[in-house]
């Protein structure tokens, strides 16, 4: 018996079992943050339209902790979780929104539709906040303590199941 | 009815390649049942018979655009022309693996015919692996992919067919594709049945050979289809980018030139018999795997088409038979077969086995990279493997294979001396250096185009060499083929190189009536008008071009909204040159009122995909050849047979 | 080839989203740099990052907005006078090696090179037992 014979077989073998792992796992496309436990890079922006405060990272570091919302009003998912944020704010939440590449008018006419949970919201044009922090799509939510470090990132749109969690993961950073 | 009828004969064309390998095994346990052996050729032929008329009915379907079929309702639309209905049926999962079983059945029905140099306890044996791999393609489809699924309630109206597939060269290229895998599962059962009788002798390698001459046409074909097609229709200019969906095509191709270049040895020489009979496996392996990546979406990247895990499942069962058997039996049997005839390093057959080994590892290259994502996801690291990794890491072992392609066709067969090529050889070398020093000295390039060019100068010249102190007009088909061939990998790479090395680009915002320029080329937009479609509209720029102050050419690039299913694509439109072509997109329009330009002049590019069609053109030479050839020896054969019974009935 | 319909496949999913976009695209995006040599090195670097919104491209060849932003990054950041690399590595510490198409020596990583190099050894380890003892 030559042992050499078998090397085909057991790369097959091998190739065959991560094949089929790979197959029972369920597929996330999600790019996970490196910035989570990183202080927030720094970053000023105006604000997303009239009558509401742009953010800077600054802001952040006053001792309690907020949640950072990536969304826009282009975005179809954040149709679906603007109830949800809602709800985080009525229990206490403070979230701050960045509006990737809108138009005020367009802002305006979102949160006038499906409401405001926002404290603040910086308008970032060039995604520059999102690429800063490491965020790959809308909507996108982070966790960032009193000391403005990135504590959690949740990645899609809130659902009603992540509302506990991120009220969770807000307490932890506390 | 048409429907039912094309179920039914799937059907019964499934109980035929059940008969087809049952009645193969049993022959081949129990060699003097020759009732058993007498149906297996016919039930190979019938098969094949049922299957075309099962895959005629569904093409009918499509013509008329039979709604109550989901398959038709899901992927056909009434107002679509005519030729994208038919090319509709293969363009969706169900359809492109009835094509594929039903080329696999004409093929099965073709050897079954003709093929009578084997003895027949092997060509038994084969038709019973064939019998295994279709059985396992009917189980397929009729258990999980019904093309002719109905429809409780006709669909009003069909879903559409994928716009960027509604182009003439992509309803062509995944079938081309197929075809080519098809060609790699008959050498596949040729292998798998010399293994089973261990006749693995130069006869097995000629009735081989035509399939996976055949198969590697094919797919030089639509690799080279599907790389030009990317290359006008994503509306960037790139031509390759080592995704796992092109690498799953190149895959295939590499296994099927190593094997080509290995069963030809064995066919003239009766040496490297192990080594032809694991290339056979790990070709047809490698489509298998391909088609497993494209379709199942575990890739990352892979959104391809048909995506979908219970087929995926499906796929990595038959995989897993097929290819788990094969090698298993590989494992047992192969060290009962001797390695064969022996010979020298500076032989002709040496450089053969050099260049098995270089493009084995090349394949392995490849594999590595398309694979190694999908195993450091099963720990939780998302990692990219791109064309900074496969280019240079490839060419570790693509740079020795061009060396020794180059002199290697000039050797002679079992043993010879290098000094008696000496003059060739340094004609090569100093080509080689001449281009290097010449291409530095004029123009500032990176080091991997800088080689491909040169090697490329050098290797078109040598290619051409083994044609010398030859009669040109008796030099046999197949040389032909060989040299065509290797002339064409020539040309492939110094259109890379050059088109690496000397693309210019532009972006401009343009108003209409300005102008900019690329490379040679001044350019102007004229106008930008919007334009419709069969089921279509576009924006439409009007774009007058001219190299070197010439006479203008006009261009026109579109942006095109389908509504059926909505979708947005570019396309791009291209002024061909003798030396390079010039890529134009129409993008939007910016708030200021101009339009995005995008331009590329891109010398020599349409060098890569003439080299491929000279790759194939050599192929099919060498195909010609060698069938004419074959037959030609099967009527000497049948007059000397012929003879002998005459003198016998004299006597 | 068939990336194409990866591509056709994003873009059916990204499209309800882009149509409602109307934001003209970061200046950058579309807009090459004045300097060609540093248009080149930017150029050079956008072929080898990903689009992480397409999935299959490099940023260099996808119309999605955020590829576009991805371009101004990099195009601004070269013209500041950074370093490709230094791009590069601000990128992949905000989205790990997943971002960059050109695979670096790591711990995860490390067998992409480790592989190559023990297949040019059994390259030769075969070619010498085929032809090495025999003359």
């Amino acid at each position: 018996m030559n042992w050499r014979l078998w090397i085909p077989l057991f790369a097959f073998a091998a190739f065959l079992g991560l094949a089929a792992y790979q197959l029972t796992q369920p597929k996330d496309e999600f790019v996970e943050s490196r910035m989570v436990g990183e202080s927030l890079p720094y970053f000023e922006l105006p604000p997303a339209m009239a009558g509401v405060n742009g953010i800077g990272s600054t802001d952040f570091a006053d001792g309690e902790p907020r949640l950072l919302n990536i969304w826009a009003s282009w975005c179809l998912p954040c149709i679906a979780e603007a109830p949800h944020l809602e709800n985080l704010k009525r229990q206490g939440a403070d979230i701050v929104g960045v509006a990737i590449r809108d138009r005020p008018e367009d802002v305006a006419r979102f949160l006038a539709q499906h409401g405001n949970p926002y404290s603040r919201i910086g308008r970032d044009d060039l995604s520059e906040v999102q690429l800063a922090i490491g965020s790959s799509g809308v909507p996108e939510t982070f966790v960032i303590d009193g000391q403005g470090v990135i504590r959690y990132q949740h990645i899609g749109d809130v659902r009603a199941s992540d509302v506990p969690v991120l009220l969770a993961e807000l307490e932890k950073a506390r | 009815m048409i429907a039912e009828l094309g179920l039914a004969a799937l059907w019964l064309a499934a109980a035929l390649a059940a008969l087809q390998m049952a009645a193969g095994f049993l022959a081949l346990r129990d060699a003097a049942d020759g009732a058993l052996a007498g149906l297996i050729r016919p039930a190979a032929i019938v098969q094949g018979v049922l299957v075309t008329l099962s895959f005629a009915m569904l093409v009918w379907l499509f013509a008329v655009t039979d709604l109550s079929v989901k398959l038709v309702a899901s992927n056909s639309h009434s107002m679509k022309p005519l030729v994208f209905k038919l090319s509709g049926t293969w363009g969706n999962h169900e359809g492109s693996m009835l094509l594929w079983v039903m080329v696999m059945g004409l093929a099965g029905a073709l050897i079954a015919l003709v093929e009578r140099r084997l003895p027949e306890r092997t060509m038994n044996a084969t038709l019973a692996a064939q019998g295994v791999v279709s059985l396992g393609f009917y189980a397929f489809l009729l258990l999980s992919s019904n093309p002719f699924e109905r429809l409780p309630v006709p669909a009003t109206e069909g879903m559409g067919l994928n716009p960027l597939l509604q182009d003439i060269g992509l309803a062509f290229h995944p079938p081309t594709l197929y075809l080519g895998y098809v060609g790699l599962s008959v050498a596949f059962s040729f292998a798998v049945g010399a293994l089973l009788t261990r006749q693995v002798t130069p006869d097995f390698a000629r009735a081989m050979r035509p399939w996976v001459l055949g198969a590697w046409v094919l797919l030089t074909i639509g690799i080279t289809a599907g790389s030009y097609w990317a290359y006008y229709e994503l509306g960037w200019g790139g031509w390759w980018f080592w995704d796992p969906v092109e690498n799953a095509s190149l895959m295939p191709w590499l296994a099927a030139t190593a094997l080509l270049h290995s069963a030809s040895v064995l066919a003239s020489r009766d040496a490297l018999r192990t080594w032809t009979i694991m290339l056979g496996v790990v070709a047809f392996s490698m489509s298998m795997v391909g088609t497993f990546l494209v379709r199942s979406g575990i890739l990352t990247s892979v959104h391809a088409f048909a995506v979908d895990p219970e087929r995926g499942t499906f796929i990595l069962a038959l995989l897993g038979i097929f290819i788990g058997g094969a090698l298993l039996l590989f494992a047992l049997r192969a060290n009962t077969i001797s390695e064969g005839e022996r010979f020298a390093l500076a032989s002709r057959e040496g450089a053969l086995v050099f260049n098995n080994v270089m493009l084995s590892a090349i394949l392995a290259i490849v594999l590595l990279g398309t694979l190694y994502p999908l195993l450091t996801e099963a720990f939780d690291v998302r990692v990219s493997v791109g064309p900074p990794y496969f280019n240079p890491v490839g060419a570790i072992f693509t740079i020795p294979m061009l060396v020794v392609m180059a002199v290697g066709p000039l050797l002679r067969w079992r043993q010879d001396r290098i000094d008696r090529i000496g003059k060739e050889i340094a004609l090569f070398a100093a080509l080689v250096l001449a281009a290097l020093i010449l291409t530095s000295l004029l123009a500032d390039i990176a080091l991997l185009p800088l080689l491909g060019l040169a090697l490329g100068v050098g290797l078109a010249v040598a290619s051409l060499m083994p044609l010398r102190r030859r009669k040109l007009a008796r030099t046999p088909l197949a040389t032909w083929g060989m040299v065509t061939a290797h002339f064409g990998i020539a040309v492939a790479l110094i259109g890379m190189a050059s088109e690496s090395a000397f693309t210019s680009e532009r972006l401009a915002a343009v108003e209409e009536g300005g102008s900019t320029s690329v490379g040679p080329w001044t350019v102007v937009l004229q106008g930008v008008e919007p334009v419709a479609g069969p089921n279509w509209t576009a924006i439409q720029g009007r774009v007058s071009a001219s190299y070197d102050g010439g006479e203008p050419v006009v261009l026109t690039p579109q942006s095109r909204n389908f509504w059926a299913p909505p979708q947005q694509t570019t396309e791009s439109a291209l002024v061909t040159r003798w030396n390079g072509q010039l890529y134009a997109v129409v993008g939007d329009r910016s708030p200021d009122g101009r339009w995005q330009l995008r331009l590329w002049w891109k010398p020599f590019v349409t060098l890569i995909w003439y080299g491929g069609l000279l790759i194939a053109l050599g192929g099919v030479l060498a195909l010609v050849g060698r069938v004419l050839s074959d037959l030609r020896h099967r009527r000497l054969a049948a007059r000397i047979a012929d003879r002998r019974a005459d003198r016998e009935a004299l006597s | 080839m068939i990336r194409a319909l990866a591509f056709a496949a994003a873009l059916v999913v990204a499209l309800p989203v882009a149509a409602q976009q109307t934001m003209p695209p970061a200046p950058f995006a579309y807009r090459q740099l004045e300097n060609p040599a540093q248009e080149q090195a930017a150029q050079e670097l956008m072929e080898t990052l990903r689009c992480l919104k397409c999935q299959s491209q490099s940023i260099a060849d996808s119309d999605a907005p955020m590829a576009g932003d991805m371009r101004h990054q990099v195009r601004t950041r070269i013209a500041a006078g950074e370093s490709p690399d230094q791009i590069r590595d601000w990128l992949t510490k905000r989205y790990g090696d997943y971002v960059s198409y050109k695979p670096t020596v790591s711990t995860t990583t490390w067998p992409l090179f480790a592989i190559p190099l023990l297949l040019v050894l059994l390259a030769g380890a075969i070619l010498l037992r085929r032809f090495g003892k025999r003359k």
